[in-house]
């Protein structure tokens, strides 16, 4: 579980006077069983509903069914909402909700000084306080003294509430989710019929069940009202955000990634065909997909990594969208299949989730360390389009940039996500797949002086030729080719010119692509910060926030790691410092310094967890600092 | 594949492409070869329809080789392009060409996978029993103390069994050939062309430069009758040059070669028992006959059918658009 601040915040998001706060951060925790991702999820739709924006993030523990009350079973779910533009999951907890002893050890930490910390007393039992490592109680020991601390039997009051249902103690007791949801509502003031009408109908089958829970929650915001009238805590008021009209729904990164590549295919009319072999974090795309044969999509479980990306490319190859899913550790699996799609001049798409590394690394922690070995993985001079998706929305319209560059350019395409990026959850504005550029590639049917490996004069990519068309029958492999007549060549000048070909044509990419802007501020300052992928969130904010403060800093995020837009490093040449937050040891800085774009300055993070908002405003003020002593 | 024969008019010379080929002089997959263009003239293949997919070797020259579609893949990785295409078009002629190293050592994997999951296709293992490529290593299927470049003081593995290996990976056809021998190859590749469901065939190649005349035993012209048996379904298994042998179960339920007379006779062959497909695998000189024809063929239904079906009955329980998709779940409106 979560170890995600060393030491605790100095001051949280503290309400005001009048009890308002313009974003609360509300973590749950508990065992695994506890059901906190269930109402988790039901808190955030609520949250929505009531006009907040919002990013939620499950914290699920590796272990798949850990005994209860341990430590390492513990299973958090944390939603930032509120009245502006919510780009992260916060920097630290405003109130905690903890059903044991485990669940408040591994997550008190992120809880700010005088944070609200609901405890439920019903789990905090001599036995799940030594398997917790607590020596003595919290409840007890005066040590959570600097915490508006409510402590409350949530299992005695949730047995009583459901009574009427009669529900074996077993089952009742699975209804203290809902009861601690209850609270929370009465906390946030939130309307709860729509949670109850959906809980009725998720438990259709068993009603009993259902109306237990709803009764649960009606009792915990019952308790809150009294609690209230004690004068113990008080309601919380969280401002509307004015988003951009639209139709929206929630969704996760994995989900906005499947429905990209289910909406590329249907861009391009073409047959999507994803195979990939389950692994943390990116098997959520693979299940996603997978339910979704109405549309047509066909998903296969591969033997393993590079049966996948080999029944990606052989479906590319008899003309579908051929796609792969995979992390870190698969992806090398699958490199010598993707040198094969570079060399055959094939449309592939391959989906990296990025996970701690090395090797096994810490495979539900989340890094983007996989840069290296996407733009230089492979053997032979083998160049293909990198791309990062910054955030879940962002990952559907980079699917369908990937499946555009693939076709275009008859081309492997390595996609960048990550499992936080995967996991976490934020509003969006559903598309009208109407409205989208369609991606029209279509196949050489024209058998008149065929030449498999002729190019398109711009482009530089070869004609799609599938099995099956009359005519085009051809021989395509991994042995160097002649560069027009697609022929087994060892010729010396021919492999020159093919290594030069295959560069140019991925370099030329850099020309339809846009030109890089800048995401937020001004186009010279002080300081520049450059990101890729997940930390669009936290320096979007750190910038946001000082540049209220006065500092000439803007914000340049990349979407096209590979090649980097035509225009990126003369625009990064017209400030005076670029600061280049990522979590890894440095990769894009030394992409950048291969590129001859102007020096910068690093700053790196390996610990598994996104940057916080303040850490990265601190290395802005430092930078800025040093540009203002010169 | 199991269509209808219908011709198409091509002769064996019409699937050669003009690709000059480069195998050593008197190497077996000139057999194969010729074997192979003349089946797909037979059966009526078409040029356009029909896709080799091969690996890395001696034999993944192959797809060169012919004026279909052919890819050249990796070492070992035919199986999963040619599954991927497949799955893309499930209508494709799709032959994959395989040998020893490349489908028992680098893509054992896939092989096994490849034949449990049943696509409708055709896989050829030319099998040599040594690394020809690479000069000379030992390979999966070479026997104990072959001595090689790599095993100076003779190999130590025991050697894997093709066929053993197929059946046991749940194969709907395994059958086995020896390059030279024209007339019955040809009836085997038909037999595996018309097989719906993956078909695999085991070819004893001789490589005539690293591994020379090690099938001699069940292949040499004098060997021939007395050492190799060609099976077909509900004939007796009868062999030997005055056809005064056959193969039959004794009391301890082994398959032994046995002399008929008047009173015994050779066992009936039946192809959908693949209990008796492991035990006529086993076979193999001097203690009995090496076993050619198809060993084993019980149709199944085959993976594309099962893909195509499974999206029909997700269409008819739900048919919606993608933009339908996106909407899915709780939505709300912001005005």
């Amino acid at each position: 579980m979560t170890d995600m601040a060393k030491s605790q915040p100095a001051s949280s998001t503290t309400a005001t006077n009048d009890g308002s706060m313009e974003t609360a951060i509300v973590r749950i925790a508990g065992d695994s069983g506890d059901g906190v991702q269930l109402v988790g999820g039901r808190f955030s739709i609520n949250s929505a509903l009531a006009g907040n924006d919002l990013v939620t993030f499950p914290d699920f523990p590796a272990e798949i069914r850990a005994p209860t009350g341990s430590i390492y079973g513990v299973s958090a779910y944390q939603l930032h909402f509120g009245g502006r533009n919510i780009k992260t999951i916060g920097d630290h907890v405003d109130v905690l909700v903890a059903f044991n002893p485990a669940a408040l050890k591994t997550n008190l930490a992120l809880l700010a000084k005088g944070g609200i910390l609901i405890l439920d007393s019903s789990g905090f039992s001599a036995t799940n306080l030594r398997k917790a490592g607590y020596k003595t109680s919290p409840l007890e020991d005066k040590s959570l003294d600097g915490y508006q601390l409510m402590q409350l039997d949530i299992g005695k009051m949730t047995m009583l509430a459901t009574t009427p249902f009669g529900l074996t103690k077993k089952q009742a007791l699975r209804c203290k989710n809902f009861f601690a949801l209850g609270l929370l509502f009465w906390l946030f003031d939130r309307d709860r019929s729509k949670t109850a009408v959906w809980i009725k109908d998720k438990f259709a089958k068993n009603p009993e069940i259902g109306d237990a829970n709803v009764a649960a929650m009606n009792a915990g915001h019952s308790h809150g009202e009294t609690i209230e009238l004690a004068g113990d805590l008080s309601k919380i008021h969280v401002p509307t955000f004015k988003m951009e009209p639209g139709l929206y729904r929630a969704i996760t990164g994995a989900d906005a990634m499947a429905y990209g590549l289910a909406t590329a295919a249907e861009l391009s009319n073409r047959q999507l065909v994803l195979a990939s072999y389950p692994i943390t974090p990116s098997s959520n795309i693979l299940h996603k997909l997978a339910n979704m044969k109405e549309l047509g999509v066909v998903t296969f479980q591969a033997e393993d990594e590079i049966a996948a990306v080999g029944a990606a490319l052989g479906a590319s190859y008899a003309g579908a969208l051929g796609v792969t899913a995979s992390s870190g550790p698969g992806v090398a699996l699958k490199m010598e299949m993707i040198g094969l799609a570079v060399a055959t001049e094939l449309p592939l798409i391959i989906i990296n989730s990025q996970r701690a590394g090395p090797s096994t690394g810490l495979p539900t922690k989340t890094e983007q360390s996989d840069l290296y070995q996407s733009v230089f993985g492979r053997n032979g001079d083998a160049p293909l389009p990198v791309l990062a998706a910054r955030s879940p929305g962002d990952s559907f319209y980079c699917a369908i940039e990937a499946a555009r560059l693939a076709q275009k350019y008859m081309t492997p395409v390595i996609l960048l996500t990550d499992g936080f990026i995967n996991n976490t959850s934020e509003p969006w504005s559903i598309p009208d797949i109407g409205d989208l550029a369609r991606i029209e590639v279509p196949n050489r049917t024209d058998p008149t002086d065929y030449k498999p490996y002729e190019r398109d004069e711009k482009t530089l990519a070869r004609a799609w030729a599938i099995p099956g068309t009359p005519g085009l029958e051809h021989r395509i492999g991994g042995l160097e080719r002649d560069a027009l007549t697609g022929a087994v060549s060892y010729d010396p000048a021919n492999h020159q010119k093919m290594s030069e070909l295959r560069a140019q044509k991925t370099a030329n990419i850099a020309f339809d692509i846009g030109e890089l802007t800048v995401d937020q501020g001004d186009e010279n300052g002080d300081l520049v910060v450059v990101g890729w992928g997940s930390t669009y969130g936290p320096i979007s904010r750190a910038v946001t926030t000082m540049r209220a403060k006065g500092y000439a800093v803007s914000h340049v995020h990349l979407r096209h790691i590979f090649p980097f837009p035509a225009n990126q490093c003369e625009l990064l040449s017209r400030f005076k410092r670029i600061l280049v937050p990522e979590m890894n040891m440095g990769q894009l800085i030394t992409l950048m310094k291969a590129m001859d774009c102007p020096a910068a300055t690093g700053l790196t993070k390996l610990e598994g967890q996104p940057f916080l908002v303040s850490e990265l405003e601190v290395a802005i003020l430092d930078a800025i600092k040093e540009v203002k002593n010169g | 594949m199991g269509d209808q024969l219908t011709s198409t008019g091509l002769k064996p010379a019409d699937f050669a492409s003009s690709q000059e080929v480069r195998w050593c002089p008197g190497c077996g997959d000139y057999a194969i070869l010729k074997a192979v263009r003349k089946t797909m003239a037979d059966v009526g293949a078409s040029l356009e329809n029909t896709l080799v997919i091969s690996g890395i070797g001696c034999a993944a020259r192959f797809p060169y080789y012919m004026a279909t579609y052919g890819f050249h893949t990796i070492h070992g990785r035919a199986p999963t392009i040619a599954s991927g295409a497949m799955l893309a078009n499930p209508d494709l002629d799709v032959w994959i060409i395989t040998g020893d190293g490349d489908a028992l050592a680098i893509g054992g994997n896939h092989f096994i996978h490849m034949l449990r999951r049943n696509f409708n296709c055709q896989i050829l293992l030319f099998n040599n029993e040594i690394y020809g490529l690479t000069k000379g290593q030992y390979s999966p299927t070479s026997r104990e103390n072959t001595r090689s470049p790599s095993t100076p003081m003779g190999s130590i593995d025991t050697p894997l069994s093709a066929a053993h290996v197929a059946l046991g990976a749940g194969a709907r056809f395994v059958a086995r050939a020896v390059d030279t021998q024209q007339k019955q190859l040809v009836d085997i590749l038909t037999k595996a062309y018309q097989h719906k469901g993956t078909s695999f065939v085991e070819i004893f190649q001789n490589c005539i430069v690293y591994n020379d005349g090690v099938f001699d035993p069940f292949t040499d012209k004098k060997n021939v009758a007395d050492h190799q048996i060609y099976i077909e379904h509900e004939k007796p298994m009868i062999f030997g040059a005055n056809a005064d042998q056959g193969l039959m179960v004794d009391a301890g339920f082994h398959l032994k070669p046995t002399k008929l007379d008047g009173d015994t006779r050779a066992l009936i062959h039946d192809e959908t028992n693949r209990s008796l497909a492991f035990m006529l695998a086993e076979q193999s000189p001097p203690d009995g006959p090496m076993v050619m024809g198809v060993l084993y063929q019980n149709p199944d239904e085959i993976y594309q059918t099962r893909v195509k079906e499974q999206i029909k009955t997700a269409q008819s329980n739900n048919k919606r658009s993608i933009n339908d998709a996106l909407r899915d779940g709780t939505t709300w409106s912001v005005k």
